[in-house]
């Protein structure tokens, strides 16, 4: 069944796709910060080169008791448990947005601690369960 | 062995199937769907939109797990050049295409009042579209190359080369921040869905899979017919 022919073809496709897994590993690789869809509180302390006047999202948990609501604007704390960063925002959000919920925030970064946001998206996590179930583990919590 | 999937033998049979899927197929629907759109509760923090899960989910699985088969198919078919399975790629690729678009439209209509935005350039949702592009791509080679041989080479290959894209997708969420959450079902069998709604999860699954079987056996068998119709021609 091997023939000369199959074998050949069985070490072309081997060498192709060892060949392509390793070329789209590195292109993966070194388009990491451009695929990440968002940075975290702490990616942002730990950059050296922050560019003020881009556009950037930041990404991570709306912070317990933060939300302060205002006429004019939103401003809440983006935590991830290491580092945290200060959002103000004024429109609407999202439906799921609230305390202790996944969250990112798009805008500008004025310093490394403050950042404005001019969109505002909610972060859901993969856990789905019906609402009595949820109130029941509140009260055992309690 | 290959005797076995021989066309003319698996003709006969495909009638049958297809008969009998037919029989089954709409009771199931109309239990699946009454199970996810009535029965199964609203979620404690989406509401009644998670109800698109119902169908977006089991859309993304089948959408991967086609390319996977013909990806696959492919690679036997380049290897020992049976002509057979390039019928049966051909076939599944229109499914995988269509479920894999179902997959992007449904989840477009969920991050709506889920996330706020119909579209996110993230990881795992550009990796789906790469994924529809490769089944376009796989499709077309089938239709603009005129010499069969060849047709059946570089769509082989372009489904090999796509076979790449596959663990991408499934561990995109994994790898980098999206806004895409990470999945529920996890590969060790482990799940964050609760059972009142994995139920219907599994049900719609299920019910598509027939669907797509029905749709495969069909263009199986109009390409077999096809096939006969160009020989007899010859003759």
């Amino acid at each position: 069944m091997l023939t000369k022919k199959v074998k050949k073809r069985v070490s072309f496709l081997s060498l192709l796709l060892i060949s392509l897994v390793i070329a789209v590993f590195f292109i993966l690789k070194s388009l990491t910060s451009n695929i990440l869809y968002f940075k975290s509180p702490t990616d942002i302390q730990l950059s050296q080169d922050i560019i003020f006047n881009k556009k950037i999202r930041v990404g991570g948990m709306v912070k317990k008791n933060s939300i302060k609501i205002n006429a004019q604007e939103i401003k809440f704390v983006i935590t991830d448990l290491k580092n945290e960063i200060f959002v103000s925002y004024s429109g609407t959000v999202p439906n799921l947005f609230s305390e202790g919920k996944g969250v990112v925030a798009e805008g500008k970064l004025k310093d490394k601690n403050f950042f404005i946001a001019d969109r505002i998206l909610a972060k859901h996590d993969e856990k789905y369960m019906p609402p009595e179930l949820k109130d029941l583990m509140k009260k055992n919590v309690k | 062995m290959f005797d076995l999937i021989n066309p003319s033998r698996i003709f006969n049979w495909i009638e049958k199937l297809i008969n009998f899927i037919n029989s089954i197929f709409f009771i199931l629907l109309i239990i699946a769907l009454t199970f996810a759109l009535v029965l199964s509760p609203p979620d404690y923090l989406q509401g009644d939109s998670v109800r698109i899960m119902y169908v977006h989910v089991p859309s993304a699985w089948i959408g991967l797990a086609s390319f996977t088969a013909i990806a696959l198919l492919s690679i036997i078919s380049f290897i020992f050049k049976i002509k057979n399975l390039n019928l049966i790629t051909k076939s599944i690729a229109p499914i995988g295409l269509l479920f894999t678009c179902l997959a992007i439209i449904t989840g477009s209509l969920w991050g709506q009042p889920t996330w706020g935005t119909w579209w996110a350039w993230d990881a795992r949702i550009t990796s789906m579209l790469v994924l529809s592009i490769f089944y376009i791509l796989f499709i077309l080679a089938h239709k603009l190359i005129d010499n069969k041989d060849r047709a059946n080479k570089v769509a082989n290959l372009i489904a090999i080369i796509g076979l790449i894209n596959i663990p991408v997708i499934r561990y995109s969420v994994d790898w980098w921040n999206t806004l895409h959450q990470p999945s529920s079902i996890k590969l060790d069998g482990t799940s964050s869905i609760h059972p009142s709604m994995l139920l219907p999860l599994m049900l719609m699954l299920l019910v598509l899979l027939l669907y797509c079987a029905l749709i495969l056996l069909m263009k199986y068998k109009t390409e077999i017919i096809r096939i006969k119709k160009k020989n007899i021609k010859r003759i």
